[in-house]
């Protein structure tokens, strides 16, 4: 069994960006990829790719060049992109091929999301009075979350201050500007805890990434980052998700806490070997309570920890180093790979002035969302 | 006095001896696992009449009106909460939270279930559950 080799990466800038559709945003960013690893679209034996409301990824091949490789549609919700990587890395490692490019892309209208209730198995009356927003989820979570582990609004209002600033200063970002914790605690109130500024937005985007065997990345001269985990998990009994119109009393654990101990295990390291990692930051509690659910502290260590700018690209741990959904918004199919590029680029050293110093060498992501699935991915340079 | 407003659904909730409103869940009849709503399955799910009473789990507020479809509500709109309440030992249910100010929210509040009119876009009224503030025992 090979091991995977990450050996090229491409973005399409996130935001929003009327001119292209989210589909010619996939083909940027895989000729991006390509461009970045001298590598030619014939090269490329199979593709993973998929949005969630962008269009069928396969149909690419009409811009990228009809050269008849095997490509595998992907439709998993927030975990597209995880899933499209995870499918990636399996087929190198069974040895059926071995140079491969993973894509994700997406594109939704403004404003909050608008599901419909019997696409989720519910009933009408959960849509029809105002119960179904991922909005009033997150924050009932991080409500509780605080209220048990003694979290303050200072500190949501902090996360949220890092990723502007961070956002600034990565050129794949959709927010350019610092917003600062006054600002973003004073801006309209959205779903009480979480103001505007605490919250991510539906946007624009596009990630491809290029995998290959360890023996094929050596043939090609590239410089690598190695795949060492890539888990994708659902969730267990008693884990509290989005459009619940009841939950058990007996609480469980989450997607998130089983995708990371997977993820650990395979890769054989420990949270408190990870030099940078990419959270899934929906709302600025998310990004609080994610690290503790991915093992990097006990419950309530976060109100600490922020306070001492353990999680500012200087810190001891960066987290979001690009300013994560915040600052990028949340183009579904592109999120969860955006976060392995922004790991691909900081083990590389490409980072610019977002640069984690110390050359880090494991870089971890976790992408979460709805009805309750995780991805975590682990790579290492 | 059960109120004669159609209900938004069927089988939600009932009213006790006394008229005062429960909500009704349902249990596997294998596991014995009770969810709310029931599932329509009855071979599979019993209907079980909840606790109407509670502790506030968790709460948030709803500031601005949901997008249509799905919410069904009056264009005009005023900020509503929302919040989980845990029914005794039974189970955590989630629904609108009436006659409590905003700013006295907090978990842990007791809580009991009742019914609320609520007004449809079309000028309709449906009757739903809600849960209100009950008194500290």
């Amino acid at each position: 069994m090979s091991d995977v080799f990450i050996i090229g990466a491409g973005i399409h800038p996130f935001g929003r960006t009327p001119s292209r559709s989210g589909l010619q945003q996939g083909v940027y960013a895989v000729r991006a990829a390509l461009a970045a690893s001298g590598l030619a679209w014939r090269d490329i034996q199979f593709a993973f790719g998929g949005s969630d409301s962008a269009g069928n990824a396969d149909t690419m091949v009409s811009e990228l060049g009809l050269t008849g490789l095997q490509f595998i549609n992907v439709a998993n919700g927030c975990a597209t992109g995880g899933s499209a990587m995870l499918g990636a890395s399996s087929t190198i490692k069974s040895g059926e091929f071995d140079l491969g490019i993973a894509i994700g892309f997406d594109k939704h209208p403004r404003g909050a999301f608008d599901p419909k209730p019997a696409d989720w198995g519910l009933p009408d009356w959960y849509g029809d009075t105002g119960l179904m927003l991922t909005t009033q989820f997150f924050a009932m979570k991080i409500q509780r979350y605080m209220a048990a582990h003694g979290i303050s609004r200072q500190t949501l209002a902090a996360v949220a201050e890092k990723a502007y600033a961070n956002g600034a200063l990565a050129d794949h970002a959709w927010r350019r500007e610092p917003v600062d914790a006054a600002t973003i605690l004073a801006s309209q109130m959205v779903s009480d805890p979480l103001t505007k500024f605490m919250l991510c937005s539906p946007a624009e985007g596009a990630v491809a990434l290029i995998f290959a065997s360890e023996q094929r990345a050596r043939a090609l001269g590239l410089p690598g980052v190695r795949l060492r985990a890539a888990a994708v998990r659902s969730r267990p009994a008693g884990s509290f998700e989005v459009f619940s119109p009841s939950l058990d009393v007996a609480r469980g654990r989450s997607p998130t806490m089983l995708a990371s101990q997977a993820a650990f295990a395979m890769a054989g390291v420990g949270p408190e070997e990870i030099d940078v990692a990419q959270l899934q930051d929906t709302e600025a509690g998310a990004e609080i309570m994610h690290i503790a659910e991915n093992g990097f502290c006990a419950d309530g260590e976060q109100e600490a920890w922020i306070a001492e700018g353990r999680t500012r690209i200087d810190g001891r741990l960066p987290v979001n180093t690009d300013g994560g959904c915040l600052a990028c918004g949340e183009p579904i199919g592109a999120s969860g790979l955006r976060q392995v590029y922004e790991n691909y680029m900081q083990l590389r050293g490409l980072a610019g002035a977002r640069q984690v110093p110390g050359e880090p060498r494991l870089g971890y992501s976790h992408v979460y969302g709805a009805p309750g699935v995780s991805a975590v991915a682990i790579i290492e340079r | 006095m059960p109120d004669p407003i159609a209900p938004i659904a069927a089988g939600l909730f009932a009213f006790d001896a006394d008229g005062q409103p429960l909500l009704l869940g349902g249990r596997d009849r294998v596991t014995g696992h009770i969810t709310f709503p029931a599932p329509a399955d009855e071979e599979r799910f019993e209907i079980v009449p909840l606790p109407r009473t509670g502790r506030l789990w968790s709460w948030t507020v709803q500031r601005f009106r949901p997008k249509s479809p799905p919410y069904a509500g009056a264009e005009t709109f005023e900020p509503f909460a929302v919040g989980y309440v845990q029914l005794g030992d039974t189970i955590i249910v989630e629904g609108r939270l009436v006659g409590i100010p905003f700013e006295t929210l907090r978990i842990d509040l007791p809580m009991r279930v009742v019914t609320e009119s609520f007004v449809l876009a079309t000028g309709e009224n449906r009757m739903t559950y809600a849960f209100a503030r009950a008194s500290d025992r």
